[in-house]
Parts: structure tokens; sequence; C-alpha cells
């Protein structure tokens, strides 16, 4: 089942976009990206999948503005997320893959950092850094340091900055790889309750297909350099059968 | 006494203990160059090893007297300017630096040279090119603690976390919210650091500088006991620079523990 989505009506929308790193034509060139079109409908959790070094966080990269591609187009919202980087203020969040907490910030003020960027008055920024620490499990955790915390609460932190500016376009980068498989499973699970509760638009970068299945309603596998290998939607009704046909289907597209 | 109680006293004790320990071990290189320098004060004449008594009197006049305060804290105001001077332009030097290759590749051999330069060449230098004695100070001092000022700045900037610096980009801050909330404490236990080391330097600068430029400051004082033959004197006016060192160190590190609270410490020293 493939998803159908005109590029005008895609929150995020990608091209014939290509990635070279260094200088194109020499032996030193590396195309990580190989004329990659995709679009993500609004609202939707789409897991991109492959294996590592496929060029799925150059893609995330793209999407977040951090790097311009070599060619073809990205858009996010109908903007170009590089050259109007700083339109993006507010509207697009990310939770990397490590926690990236900034050490001398205690968790508070870490969740605070981009609503900082936003001007929020300061009362308003506690009150929502604070709300969103007391959601994610972490009350009486505010004013404790990153090293002071677990691998797990760090990582929360993270989840909780990157929701509290209520951003539209949320961007996750295998934020749950290092974790052990029952906090990460944990944490999944909120994650996804959080997402559909506050209608954001997701793309989840991952190298799990069982990640993929618990979190995406649409799942895209990627080869190497990163092209659309198989794409497929499907939604909470799919049943265990057609979840087993997708799983193997998207072992069959990997193991190639 | 009931269990607990005892064991609280017990605590405290040990805490007493340990911190009379520290202290002991903080003092004890001191007390043992004042015995030996007392020592000596017996059987040598008194412009070899003058007394610490003396001593002792001589900074109690120079703290007393307004005019010869007034030369301590000119020295200071000098040494602090230069540094003040050299870090702004150091910093300044080092952004650009980290911003683009080119003028890296430009700026760092002139200022490895520099670091060649002795501080005496500069003192020369100054005196041949400028009128006025504190803006030669201002320009020794800027000039002999320029260079590890912009480099460890630029060591501190280059040393960033680039995956903080990714996460901080992806918020789109402005450049000066960029440099407060990341750049600014990313590079702050450098800076502090280099202020450190670049103290040091100073103060020795400082005095070769108005030895030879001055007309007061603690340099000139030195001079002044110097043609004298009055040791008691030089060591009274060297202390007063001592003091100041000891003075401004302290108060960093204890900048540094209140601004460095954050850091994780680790039960096994290194």
């Amino acid at each position: 089942m493939r998803d159908t989505v005109t590029p005008l009506e895609a929150a995020i929308h990608l091209g014939h976009v290509s990635k070279v790193f260094g200088k194109p034509g020499t032996e030193s060139a590396y195309r990580a990206v190989d004329g990659l079109d995709l679009d993500v409908r609004p609202g939707q959790m789409l897991a991109l999948l492959g294996k590592t070094g496929c060029g799925k966080s150059t893609i995330f990269n793209m999407i977040a503005g951090l790097t311009e591609p070599t060619s073809g187009t990205v858009r996010v919202s109908g903007r170009d997320p590089f050259r109007d980087f700083d339109s993006f203020r507010g509207k697009m969040a990310i939770v990397f893959q490590s926690d990236r907490l900034l050490p001398w910030r205690t968790a508070i003020q870490n969740v605070e950092l981009g609503l900082e960027m936003l001007e929020v008055p300061a009362a308003d920024r506690r009150a929502a850094a604070q709300t969103w620490l007391t959601k994610l499990g972490l009350g009486g955790h505010e004013n404790d340091y990153p090293h002071a915390l677990s691998g797990g609460m760090r990582q929360r932190v993270s989840i909780a900055r990157a929701f509290a500016t209520n951003a539209n376009i949320l961007l996750c980068d295998e934020p749950f790889s290092a974790l052990d498989e029952s906090t990460a499973g944990r944490l999944r699970a909120e994650f996804v309750r959080l997402v559909k509760e506050n209608g954001k638009t997701a793309v989840f970068i991952t190298h799990s297909i069982s990640e993929a299945l618990e979190i995406g309603d649409r799942i895209v596998v990627l080869k190497r350099p990163a092209k659309i290998a198989y794409d497929v939607s499907f939604d909470a009704d799919t049943g265990r059968e057609e979840r087993e046909l997708i799983r193997s289907r998207i072992g069959e597209v990997l193991a190639v | 006494m009931s269990d607990a109680a005892s064991q609280t006293v017990t605590s405290r004790e040990n805490r007493l203990f340990a911190a009379a320990k520290r202290l002991g071990t903080s003092v004890l290189p001191f007390v043992v160059v004042i015995l030996v320098w007392q020592f000596a004060s017996l059987f040598f004449p008194r412009f070899l090893f003058p007394s610490l008594i003396d001593v002792f009197w001589r900074c109690i006049d120079i703290f007393s007297s307004g005019a010869m305060f007034g030369d301590v804290l000119a020295t200071i105001l000098r040494i602090l300017a230069g540094l003040a001077g050299a870090f702004i332009v150091g910093g300044g030097l080092a952004l650009l630096m980290v911003r683009s290759r080119a003028i890296d590749n430009f700026l760092s051999p002139i200022l490895t040279l520099f670091q060649g330069i002795p501080a005496l060449s500069w003192v020369v230098f100054a005196i041949i090119w400028f009128h006025g004695v504190e803006f030669r100070i201002f320009f020794i001092m800027v000039m002999t603690t320029l260079p590890a000022f912009t480099f460890q700045v630029l060591g501190a900037l280059r040393a960033m976390s680039k995956d903080l610096m990714e996460m901080v980009f992806s918020f789109r801050p402005t450049r000066a919210k960029l440099f407060r909330v990341m750049i600014a404490p990313a590079i702050l236990p450098d800076i502090l650091t280099a202020w450190k080391v670049n103290l040091g330097n100073a103060s020795r600068v400082v005095v070769v500088a108005e030895l030879v430029g001055a007309t007061g400051g603690v340099g000139y004082q030195l001079l002044q006991q110097q043609q004298l033959f009055d040791m008691a004197g030089a060591l009274a006016w060297t202390l007063q620079l001592v003091f100041f060192v000891l003075i401004v160190q302290g108060a960093l590190t204890l900048i540094e523990n209140v601004a460095f609270r954050y850091r994780a410490v680790s039960e096994r020293a290194i």
C-alpha cells in the first residue's frame, strides 16, 4: 500500500534530491542520497528505515535545514529549510540519537531552550517546561544537571525539549537506540501517544524493523545510496497477519 | 550519649580533622620557605637575607601609605587593563580565525612570530615607538599576552561540541542567543584558565615594563630598592604583586567553583 500525496499538500517534500559529499565527479565524491522522491502528508508518522550508512541521517539533516542538497528540492511546509532557515524557528523540533543536553543547564533549563529562542516570557516558559517534564515523569528532577540523570531520563528531557516548543514537525534520529530495550519500549509508547495527541507530523529514523512497525503509520525502506526501496502505509486496524507480511517484506528488501 | 549522637560527634571530628589536614598541606610549603629564609637571616648580612619581620613591617608601610599603595594600585590597573585589552583583541581575532580559514592561515604565523619575541624586546620597541608612559606599558602588556589569549580562545572555540552546536542550531537561534546559550558557556572554562595563566605572565612582564619606562608602580619601586641595595624593600614590593596574583587566582577559582558546579565529579581521582 503506497501513500499518495501531492507535493503541494505535503508537509515535507523531497523532489529528486541528491546529496554528494566531496567534490562531485572526483574519486573522493560519495553519493549519500540518489534522486530521492518523498512526500510526507501533514499528521503522518513516517518511519525511515535502512541499513547503517544508507543516508538516513543525511536526509534528516536536509529536512532539518542543517545540510543543503547537491541537487533537487527540499520543502517543509512549502519552504526551503536550508535557505529559509530562520523562518522555521519554533516550527520544527528535533530529537537526536543522543540526548544532546547542554551540561551547564539543569533539566528544566534544557527544556526551556527552544522557548527562549521564541522569546517566550520567563514565567510562561518555566510553566511550559515544568508541564512537559511532569508529563514525561520527570517531576522532582527539574533542577538536576544532566550528569545526575540516567540515560533514559536524559532522553526524556530531550523529548520534552522538542515537544515544549509545540512545533508542528518533529524529526527524530534513532532517539531510543542507545537505551535498553525496556526503557526504549516505554519511551516509544509515550512518544507515539504524545505525537498522536498533539497532531504532529513526524519523521522517525530507525534501523529497527520492530521499532518502525511500532511507531510509524508509514514505513519507507531505503537502499544505499538513499533511494526508496519499499514504501508501505498502514494504520491501527492493520491486522497482525498483515503486519507480519510487511515485516517479512521489509526483511527481504533490507537483505538485498 | 546515644549511638547516633556519638556517631554525629565522630563524623564532625573527622570532617574537622580532614579540613585541618587540607589546610596544613597547603600551608606547609610556605611555612618551610619562611623558616628557611628566617634561619638564613640569622647568619647572612641584612642586605642579603633580611629578617622577615622587617619585610612584614615594610609591607605594612606600603599598605598604610597612600602614595606607596597608589603605586601598587597603578601596577594592578596596568595588569588588568593590559589583560583586558589582550583578551578583547585576542577573542575577536580568534572568532575571525574560527570563521575563516584564510584569516586563520594569515594570522596564525604572525601570532606565532609574536610569541617568539621576548618581553624585553617589546619594551624597547615601545620606548622607541611611543611617547606616553601608560600607552607604552599597555602596548607591552597587550603584545606579550595577545598570542596566548588568541590561541587559547581559538582552541576553546574549536573544541566546542559539534553535536551540541547542531542541537542549538536546530532551534534557529539568533547570533546573540547562540553566543549566550552555547558559545559563552562552552568556552568559559578555557577562558578562565587562559586568564589564570596570563595573569602570572602579565604580573612578570609589567614589572619589566615599569622598570624601564615608568615613574611609578611596583617595577619602578623595585628599581629604587635595587639602587638602595634594600632587600627588605625589594621583597616587600615583590610580595605586593604576589598577593595580588594570589587574590585574583583565588577569585577565579571561586568563580570556577560556582560556574562549573554542573560538572560530574568522579570519586576516583586521576
